[in-house]
Order: C-alpha cells, then sequence, then structure tokens
C-alpha cells in the first residue's frame, strides 16, 4: 500500500496552482485535505502523474456567511465549517450534514470543497450542495465558470471538473424565512459512509402551510437523488401532513443497489423512513420547534 | 510498602511507553533495511503459467526478484503441518511462494527486494503474471458438492472428518437418546468468517552477521522460539547459530501464532543471501487476502430433551471450513465440537466434523478458536429448548448444569492438548445467579414493557461457555536476581499486549518479597530464554506463570540458605520483605538480597565495590569447602518449567439487552454484562481488560464483521473501509462480576482469561435480538438488512 510514483507540486499562489494544473492536464490532481485522494494512492486506484498540493496557497480557506448564503472555501475544512457560527446562524444543514461526516480527526483535515469534486455519491455534502441548488465556482488558467449542483454531480466519483481547473469555492444559498431542515441518515458505525441518509428542507407559507419540501438521499443512486415532494404535501397546515405517505413518494423515485452492508430493498426502505423522519422534523423547525 | 501483589489491580507496567509513542513494533526497527514486497495471487483458483520479470528489473533501486524457482532444499518443500492429527488424513500447506497452482487471492507468488518499499511495489507492479484461471470453490456448500476440487488430490474437498461419541447412562448413543426423548427438535445454524484483525500486521526484519555466520531475526509472532527452529530447520542453520525476537507486537489474537508464515522464512532467506538487512512489513490489505481468518461453520444440530430441557441427547454435525490449507491442523474444529458442551452434562453427545477445503484463506485459531462457533450451537439449542417448552432461558440452563460436587468432571471427550476432557473447577448455578442479578433478568419483563409503552422494541438474551486454558505442554520461567538487587524475569512465550510485564512481576514480586519496582520481565526473546511453546490458548498466566512462581521458589530458597549462613540462622527463620532478607520478627538481623546475590558468586576479580565483597580473599566460606559447593552454581538465579497434566478449565456467563429500531432494523446493544470465573485473580484490572477486549471483538464478530467472498473467491471487504471492525461507538458499557474458583491443578490456582471476553457474544446477540423480534435466528452475524430481510419473511 504505497503510491505509484508521481511529481508533487507545492503552489504558493494561486496563478502558479492553475499554471501547473494547466501543465499537467489530465494528468493533474488537486490535493486538499487528501483524506480520500492518499487511500486512493496507497491502494494503486489512482496513479496521477503529477500531484498538485493546493494547501499553501493563500486565501483559499474562507467562509463567507451572509444574508444569501455560505461560500466556502477550497480549503476550508470540515471542521471549520462546522464550527463556523455565521455558516450555523446562516444555514443550519450546513452543522446538520458535517456531524454526520466522518469522524473528528478526518473533518479537521477533510475539506467541503474537496469531498463535492470527490462527488461520492454516499457523501453528504454533495447531497446539501444538491438540494440547497447550490453551485461550485471552477478556475483555470483561462477564467472562471460557476457550475450549478444539478450539472456539477455527473456519475458516481464523477464532477464536471475539467482537467486544469481548480475548485475555487462552493456556494450554499440560504433558505427563504420559515424554512427548516435536518439531516437523517443510518451508517453502519458512527461515522462511516451512510448506507442510506436523508436530507429535508421544509418552507412554510404565512398560513403554517407547506409551500416547499424537498429531499435529498445519499447512497441509493449514482448522485445524490433530489425529489421535489411540495405537492404530495397537500395543501392543508404543515402539522398535519402526512410524512410517512409523502416519504412514500421519495421511496419511488430512488433506484438503490444492494451491496455487502445492505440490499437494495432495505435500502429503499430506510430512505422511506429517514425521509419521513427528516421532512417532520424539517417541518418542525421551520415553525420555530424542536424536533 | 506491601511486596503482596498478586492479585492486586496493578496498573499496567508496560501502557506509559506503549501510549506515548515509545513501542518499538517491527516496522520501528530495520532503518535502512532492504525492503520486501510480494506479488500475490488476484485469482482464487489457477494455475501459473508464465511470470515475465522484464519491465520490472528496470525498476531503480531493485535489488532481487524471487519466485519458487529459486528457492533452495527445504525451502521449496510446502510449509510444516504444525499438528497432524490421524483424522486429518488430506492435510495440505502452501510452498513459501506458490508452486505452479495458486488456491487463494492473497497467496505470494513472487518475492520483490528493493532499496524501500514503494520501489519495491513499483516492481510488483511490473511483474506479469499469466495464469490459467481454474474453477474457484467458494462457501461451504459448494466444497461439499465436491464438483470442483480445491486440490487436486482432496476428494469431496474433505480434509479431515472426525466423530466423538459419548454413551448415555446405560450405554444409549445420542441418536438412540433423542428418538426416545419426549421432545425433539431440529434445525441448522450458521455462523460466518471473521478474523482477528491486529492493528499490527506481521512482520520480518532479518539480519545476516557474516563474520558470525548467525542470523537474528525479528518477527511479529506469538512464538518466538518456534520461528526459530523453523528458521534454522528451513535455512539448514545450527540452532545456536539463529536468535529470534518478538519486540513490541501490536496485537496477535491467534494469526500470528501460525508459523512459519511464507515470509518468516523468505525474508532470512533473502537477508543471508544477499548479505543485508531485509524488513517486511505487511500491510493492512495483504493482511486482509495472505493471512488467516476463522469461525465459518454451518451446523446441523438435532436435540432431544424432557420437559425440564435437561437434554438427553444431542447430534451436531459440523461442516467446517478450513480454506485453502491446513498448517495449524484440525485444532478449530475439534475444539467446537468438545467444548460445544460448555456448563452442560447431556445425556449423550455425538459429534461428528468435517473440515472442508476452499479457495479462500486459511482457517487458523483465532481468539475463542472454535468456541464461539461450538457455543453459539449450544447456547442457540438452548433458547429452542426453552421456547419449545415456554420455559425461562435461564431454568433450562440451570436443570443441565454440571453441579459444583461434581467436579472433576469428565466429559468423555478427547481435548485440543489430545488429553481427557475433564472440567477440573467451577461453580456455574453460582455463576448464573450473580449474572441474573447483575443485568436484572427477573425485573426484566418489566423493563420490557415500559420500553413498549414508549414505542421502543428491547430484547435480553444470555449465553454460558466454559472454555479449555492453558494448555501445555509447558512453559519455563528464568529469574536471576544481580548484585545491585534487581530481579529480571524472563520466559520464552512472547506478548501481544496482555500486560505480562505487569503481572508476571506482580507474581515475582509476591514470590521474592521484593518492591515490582525492581522487577523487570522479558519475554520472546530466544536469547534469554530458549524453550517455549507461545502465546495462544490462554495459557500465558497459567503456564508462565506458574513456572515463573515455582523459579522464584528455586531462587528464594536458595537466598534463604546463603541468607541463613550469612546471618547464623536458620533458613526456616528467614523471610524476605521489600528486598530484605531477615529473621521472622528481628528486622534487625537482616541482609540485602542484593548482598545475598553478591554472596552467591565467588568471585577473583574485583570491578567495583559490590564485587569486592565476594572475591576470594573477602569471602568468608570456610577453608575445607570449594567455593561453590557440590551441587551448587555460582549466581542467584532459577529455572524452572510447569508442564501440567491436563487443561484448566474457567467459564463464564453473559448476558445483554439490546434495542432494536422498529423503522430502521438498527440494533443497539444497551447493556452486556459479563460474570467470570478464571480461578484466582492475579490483576483483576488485567482481567477486565482482556475481558472488556474481548467482548469488543465478540461484537464485531456478532454485529458487524463478515468476510464478504463474491462467488470467484474474491474478498470484497479487505480493508477497514468495508471490514466493519466496531470503534469504541459500537462497543458497549461492560459490566463486570468475578467468581474465583481456584483451580487444583497448579501452584498458583489459576485459570486462563485472554479468550473469554469474545466466546459467547454472538450466542448472546441472537439471544437477545430473537427475544426482542420474536425471530428465530439462526445465522450470525447479523446486520440491520438482515433483520429488516428477516422482519420482511416473517
Ligand atoms: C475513514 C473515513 C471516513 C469517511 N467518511 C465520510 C463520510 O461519512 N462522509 C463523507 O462525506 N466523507 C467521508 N470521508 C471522506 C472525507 O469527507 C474527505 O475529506 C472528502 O471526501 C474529500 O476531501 P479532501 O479535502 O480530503 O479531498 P482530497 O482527498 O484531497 O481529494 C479528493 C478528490 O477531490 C479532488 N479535489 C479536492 N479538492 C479539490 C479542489 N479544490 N479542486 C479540484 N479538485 C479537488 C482531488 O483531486 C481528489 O480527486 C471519509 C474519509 C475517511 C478516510
Amino acid at each position: 500500500m504505497k503510491p505509484p510514483p508521481f511529481d508533487y507540486h507545492g503552489p504558493v499562489t494561486l496563478g502558479e496552482a492553475l499554471d501547473v494544473l494547466a501543465e499537467a492536464g489530465p494528468g493533474g490532481k488537486v490535493l486538499a485535505g487528501g483524506q480520500s485522494l492518499i487511500p486512493l494512492l496507497n491502494m494503486r486506484l489512482a496513479a496521477p502523474a503529477h500531484i498538485v498540493d493546493v494547501n499553501r496557497v493563500p486565501g483559499l480557506d474562507g467562509i463567507e456567511a451572509g444574508p444569501e448564503g455560505v461560500r466556502v472555501g477550497a480549503l476550508a475544512r470540515h471542521a471549520a465549517v462546522e464550527r463556523s457560527p455565521g455558516a450555523a446562524a446562516a444555514l443550519p444543514l450546513l452543522r446538520q450534514a458535517l456531524r454526520l461526516v466522518a469522524h473528528p480527526v478526518i473533518r479537521n483535515r477533510g475539506t467541503v470543497v474537496g469531498s463535492l469534486v470527490h462527488a461520492d455519491p454516499a457523501a453528504e455534502m454533495p447531497a446539501v450542495l444538491a438540494l440547497l441548488g447550490g453551485s461550485v465556482r471552477l478556475a483555470s488558467r483561462d477564467g472562471e465558470r460557476e457550475v450549478p449542483a444539478a450539472e456539477f454531480f455527473t456519475g458516481p466519483m464523477e464532477s464536471a471538473l475539467r482537467p486544469g481547473e481548480l475548485a475555487l469555492s462552493a456556494f450554499f444559498p440560504a433558505l427563504p424565512p420559515r424554512s427548516g431542515t435536518a439531516f437523517y441518515e443510518v451508517a453502519r458505525r458512527h461515522g462511516d459512509y451512510a448506507v442510506a441518509g436523508v436530507a429535508a428542507a421544509v418552507t412554510l407559507d404565512e398560513d403554517l402551510r407547506v409551500a416547499a419540501a424537498r429531499v435529498a438521499c445519499v447512497s441509493v443512486g449514482p448522485v445524490p437523488v433530489v425529489v421535489d415532494v411540495t405537492s404530495a404535501c397537500g395543501p392543508g397546515p404543515a402539522a398535519a401532513a402526512g410524512w410517512e405517505a409523502v416519504a412514500g413518494a421519495v421511496q419511488d423515485r430512488v433506484d438503490p443497489e444492494g451491496d455487502i452492508h445492505a440490499t437494495a430493498e432495505y435500502r429503499r426502505h430506510l430512505t422511506g423512513v429517514l425521509a419521513a423522519r427528516a421532512l417532520r422534523d424539517a417541518a418542525l423547525a421551520a415553525r420555530g420547534e424542536e424536533s | 510498602m506491601t511486596t503482596k501483589l498478586f492479585g492486586e489491580p496493578v496498573r499496567r507496567r508496560e501502557d506509559d511507553r506503549l501510549i506515548t509513542g515509545r513501542g518499538r513494533y517491527l516496522d520501528d526497527l530495520g532503518e535502512g533495511a532492504l525492503a520486501a514486497a510480494f506479488v500475490r495471487s488476484p485469482h482464487a483458483h489457477a494455475r501459473i503459467l508464465d511470470i515475465d520479470v522484464s519491465d520490472a528489473i528496470d525498476v531503480e533501486g531493485l535489488v532481487a526478484i524471487y519466485t519458487w524457482e529459486d528457492l533452495p532444499g527445504a525451502l521449496a518443500e510446502p510449509l510444516p503441518l504444525l499438528i497432524p492429527h490421524p483424522a486429518l488424513t488430506h492435510g495440505r500447506t502452501a510452498y513459501p511462494l506458490a508452486r505452479e497452482i495458486v488456491r487463494h487471492v492473497g497467496e505470494p507468488v513472487v518475492m520483490v527486494v528493493a532499496r524501500d518499499r514503494y520501489l519495491a511495489e513499483d516492481a510488483c507492479a511490473l511483474i506479469r503474471v499469466d495464469y490459467e484461471i481454474l474453477k474457484p470453490v467458494v462457501g461451504i456448500e459448494e466444497a461439499v458438492r465436491g464438483v470442483h476440487l480445491v486440490h487436486e488430490d482432496v476428494p469431496g474437498n474433505v480434509g479431515a472428518h472426525l466423530v466423538q461419541e459419548v454413551a448415555g447412562p446405560g450405554g444409549v448413543t445420542a441418536r438412540e437418546a433423542i428418538d426416545a426423548a419426549p421432545h425433539t427438535l431440529e434445525f441448522r445454524l450458521d455462523i460466518e468468517r471473521s478474523a482477528c484483525t491486529p492493528l499490527e500486521g506481521k512482520g520480518v526484519y532479518a539480519r545476516w552477521d557474516a563474520d558470525d555466520e548467525s542470523l537474528r531475526v525479528y518477527s511479529s509472532t506469538q512464538t518466538s522460539t518456534s520461528v526459530r527452529m523453523a528458521i534454522a530447520a528451513k535455512l539448514g542453520l545450527p540452532l545456536p547459530k539463529v536468535e529470534v525476537i518478538a519486540p513490541d507486537v501490536g496485537g496477535g489474537f491467534g494469526v500470528k501464532i501460525v508459523h512459519p508464515w511464507p515470509e518468516e522464512v523468505l525474508v532470512p532467506w533473502a537477508a543471508r543471501l544477499l548479505g543485508r538487512e531485509v524488513k517486511w512489513t505487511e500491510d493492512r490489505r495483504e493482511h486482509f487476502v495472505s493471512s488467516s481468518h476463522e469461525r465459518g461453520q454451518v451446523q446441523h444440530v438435532r436435540a432431544g430433551f424432557d420437559d425440564e430441557g435437561r437434554v438427553l441427547g444431542l447430534d451436531v454435525e459440523i461442516l467446517h471450513d478450513h480454506g485453502a490449507y491446513t498448517p495449524y491442523g484440525i485444532i478449530v474444529p475439534i475444539i467446537t465440537s468438545t467444548q460445544l458442551l460448555g456448563p452442560y452434562k447431556v445425556g449423550a453427545y455425538r459429534v461428528e466434523f468435517s473440515s472442508i477445503y476452499t479457495n479462500t484463506v486459511q482457517v487458523t485459531p483465532y481468539r475463542g478458536a472454535g468456541r464461539p462457533q461450538g457455543v453459539y450451537c449450544m447456547e442457540r439449542t438452548m433458547d429452542r429448548i426453552a421456547a419449545h417448552l415456554g420455559r425461562d432461558r435461564t431454568e433450562v440452563r440451570a436443570a443441565n448444569f454440571i453441579q459444583p460436587d461434581e467436579f472433576p468432571y469428565d466429559q468423555g471427550l478427547t481435548f485440543q492438548d489430545g488429553r481427557p476432557l475433564i472440567y477440573d473447577s467451577g461453580d456455574y448455578p453460582e455463576a448464573l445467579r450473580l449474572l441474573k442479578e447483575l443485568i436484572g433478568w427477573d425485573s426484566f419483563p418489566e423493563e420490557r414493557a415500559r420500553a413498549a409503552a414508549e414505542g421502543r422494541r428491547i430484547g435480553i438474551g444470555v449465553g454460558c461457555y466454559v472454555e479449555g486454558t492453558g494448555v501445555g505442554p509447558y512453559e519455563g520461567g528464568h529469574v536471576q536476581v544481580t548484585s545491585d538487587g534487581r530481579v529480571h524475569v524472563s520466559t520464552g512465550l512472547t506478548s501481544q499486549g496482555q500486560g505480562h510485564e505487569t503481572v508476571f512481576a506482580q507474581i515475582a514480586a509476591t514470590e521474592l518479597g521484593v518492591p515490582i519496582e525492581k522487577v523487570s520481565v522479558v519475554t520472546g526473546d530466544t536469547r534469554r530464554f530458549g524453550y517455549a511453546v507461545g502465546t495462544f490458548a490462554s495459557r500465558a498466566a497459567v503456564m508462565s506463570g506458574n513456572a515463573i512462581a515455582l523459579a522464584c521458589r528455586k531462587v528464594r530458597e536458595k537466598a534463604l540458605r546463603i541468607a541463613a549462613e550469612a546471618l547464623e540462622a536458620d533458613p526456616r527463620d528467614l523471610e524476605i520483605t521489600d528486598g530484605m532478607v531477615h529473621v521472622a520478627g528481628v528486622p534487625s538481623a537482616s541482609i540485602p538480597l542484593a548482598t545475598v546475590a553478591v554472596l552467591s558468586n565467588p568471585l577473583r576479580y574485583a570491578f567495583d565495590e559490590e564485587a569486592r565483597r565476594a572475591t576470594q580473599f573477602a569471602a568468608s566460606g570456610s577453608d575445607d569447602r570449594p567455593p561453590v559447593a557440590e551441587g551448587e552454581e555460582p549466581g542467584l538465579e532459577g529455572r524452572d518449567y510447569y508442564s501440567p497434566i491436563r487443561s484448566t478449565f474457567a467459564a463464564g456467563m453473559h448476558a445483554a439487552i439490546v434495542e432494536t429500531d422498529p423503522d430502521t432494523a438498527e440494533i443497539r446493544i444497551l447493556r452486556y454484562a459479563v460474570v467470570h470465573d478464571c480461578g484466582r485473580l492475579i490483576n483483576p484490572m488485567i482481567v477486565e481488560g482482556q475481558i472488556h477486549g474481548g467482548v469488543a471483538q465478540g461484537v464485531g464478530g456478532a454485529l458487524y464483521e463478515k468476510m464478504a467472498y463474491d462467488e470467484h473467491g474474491q474478498l470484497l471487504n479487505a480493508s477497514f473501509m468495508d471490514f466493519l471492525m466496531p470503534y469504541a461507538t459500537e462497543v458497549p458499557h461492560i459490566e463486570t462480576a468475578h467468581l474465583e474458583t481456584p483451580s487444583p491443578l497448579n501452584p498458583l490456582g489459576i485459570k486462563g482469561a485472554g479468550e473469554a471476553g469474545v466466546i459467547p457474544v454472538s450466542a448472546v446477540i441472537a439471544s437477545a435480538v430473537e427475544d426482542a423480534e420474536g425471530i428465530t435466528i439462526t445465522r450470525m452475524p447479523i446486520s440491520p438488512s438482515d433483520l429488516y430481510a428477516l422482519r420482511q419473511d416473517r
């Protein structure tokens, strides 16, 4: 379990990093927290010719929280975002999700943006970005582009990132007033990738009826599966909504696969159970109540 | 300060060093040594057609590439079958490097030596091996069909077949007893594979001294003395020219008792051939596919019993999957079939096992060594009987217990040491009483009702076991008091974290009457002690503990003799306290043990103050006796061995309360209680630590771990990402109570404790989940996904 040979680059400015990446082309890989890339290298599942370690590039670790949402820089660690009071105030879902990501030691090094680029369908942060309709800002020597979540996740462990590009930051848009969120998952062990998990966002109107309700499901498809269940919630007050029935609609939309940890049927079942729990608690939070 | 340390919860003396990073594990040694890496088979069953190394030759830093063709003499032969048995009619072992056929994914095919491990792995990646794929045999059912064979010359894939039968009253056979019984049950049980997975894998580091023509080998092993003998034999070296040392070892749990591993002979061989230091450190992936696994069995049970639940006849057929090779013989299924009976006396018993080849990693003992499977079988049977009769599960168990006045109790079977299975002592009814009290068995119905009122589902389970511990043939101890008053204890068996530095020092300090700070302990170093068996089968405390105590008694006797002369007293009036030999009740008439050590060795040359007192013109001995009297030896040291007639039998009972989520089918252990009897406790804190670790591994086996082989024989979860060893977050708080039924078999009255914790856990969790769910559990481990499937099938 030693990596194959590679050239190591440690650029100290963004411009230098983009130059190195441009020259490396498809043989280049960005190293951020290394919590996913290093194991891949050690198991020789990835053999990039060039590793571009961006950890010394200044200015990439920002966490900017405002009424519009939260912008997270490429070097903002999971733990920093999890603990950021501004981020938590603007979007409680960030903290709810990050507490489910791995273990504290991994969160201390792993980055939110790295997790998005890594695009593991079992990962929490891609689901959060997809649920909120956020975006990822990509930079290359030729310029920058902002890719919406719906286009960013293209398959299991595949994103829209092109050779030569660095993901600069990700933007998680805030929700309207009277919104609430929740994220529940079942993992085999504490901190493991989820067997199934559901993030929910519910927005109520002034009469406390459901104005919008969405879920994003992990581990049940090649990319986070976002389902808009607003219409299934019915016109009545949210407190009276039949969340189990709504969750049934979610279940029907996912197409999980079985593996050594769980059958496809169990994953589908769990997605329903977790969707009901997450939606109910998101609706409660939207009313300003604790679950 | 007292020197009575036996039985005290002395804090582990090794921990300070180990937890502050000062441990010296195999990979911490040999800075700058060449590194070995292996090309391993990617196929479960294949014929090697060609090995092409031409691309690898160009790797900068490459030193050597070896295949089976390069191996000389005994090295080219199959590795030893360590424990032959008449029933193992078709034992097979692997070659150090595969010869022609590979029989499991991970089997070593080529050894590469290079300047460092990175380069060695680069070269490995460039070596092309052409294989002709053969049909793999995976899973017990597939194997017993015998359509495809793991070894061409082993028909039906059956390596061993053994029947043991114990007749009941009046010579009635088990089958007759079952047929005549008022109630009968018949069912199948499955238990999956797991593995030891010590956090430190295996590792070997060898230094050849060309001037001295000697070899020093460090190995992360559970038996340095036997590795030494194996290396000497395989490399054709005189035994005195080989030293083997087990440095700090980061866990073993059984896998490191197997020897010699291919690497344990190949690395020293390469070191000698190259005249360079060579090291190999096993990585995690290698460990999963090229070490050992255990546990996988299918059991067919038939039981006949009376209205009280007393078992009149028990007939068990076991299919045991031993993987591709049998280097460790059939110890595991022998233990399953003999320890299955646990604390119970059954009317008549018949057990039959077939030990089966599959194209998977070999099976050798893993902590518990076949007992978890046996206990699972027996305890599932007890629960089935209770359910059938509508009786309390603990009542049925109690009805079958061997009673305290029935010891020694002969189960009528032949145990793993080839000796009769005779339990030495125990008190099972008392253990069960303690356990029920600890877990609150009798008040559980109310607890269940309270939980149900909150929409929660909980269940309680129980499991009992008896564990043969401290198997022979022997261990030895050497104790030396040096002239500075320090006590140096050594024993040949090895340590893998058990706390031997502490408990052996407690024994020596107690026996010799010295402060524990004066005692140092060395294990697993053949330079210090050449004769040993190894650390396995919960035997270290019993075997080496007693041997060290006996060696200390020799030293003490000699010390008293010398001191008596110096003090002009009767040795029978002397005592040793805090390192001073003194006349009982007269502390002023005393002499330090250090001085006794000086006096024990008449010297010619004075090199320091102490030595001056023992030189020929200073010594006060009489002129008409030789300075070293007949039958004496210079020095204050003693060596002795402990060799028991048979094993001693520890016992224990566990209970658990689990909660199952009605929606997600997640299983959580709410409480876990252990009553444990390992005879006299040397150190209760260490025993508890051993229990906690064992239960943790048991929880792994019950709820998380399995070896997920696909039909091609690929292990799909060969990493800690997918092989779910429980974290601290998955292991419950463990409540323990001790019972001390001394063993009459050894001087210290102790029994082994190392494996105990793991043994009944799968049985206990199965019992508790079954109780919570009302679904019969017949397969372990059980995952939430499995439980969900069972609910769907209900
Ligand atoms: C034991 C363990 C458990 C884990 N459990 C979970 C879990 O439960 N949930 C979860 O979501 N994650 C989990 N992870 C993964 C963890 O969250 C990682 O931190 C994350 O997936 C990747 O972040 P990173 O910064 O470490 O990225 P790296 O490992 O450095 O990189 C990952 C990939 O993203 C690319 N990349 C990273 N940053 C950029 C960038 N700015 N621009 C372009 N490309 C980039 C890299 O080239 C690489 O391909 C776990 C990891 C471990 C080791």
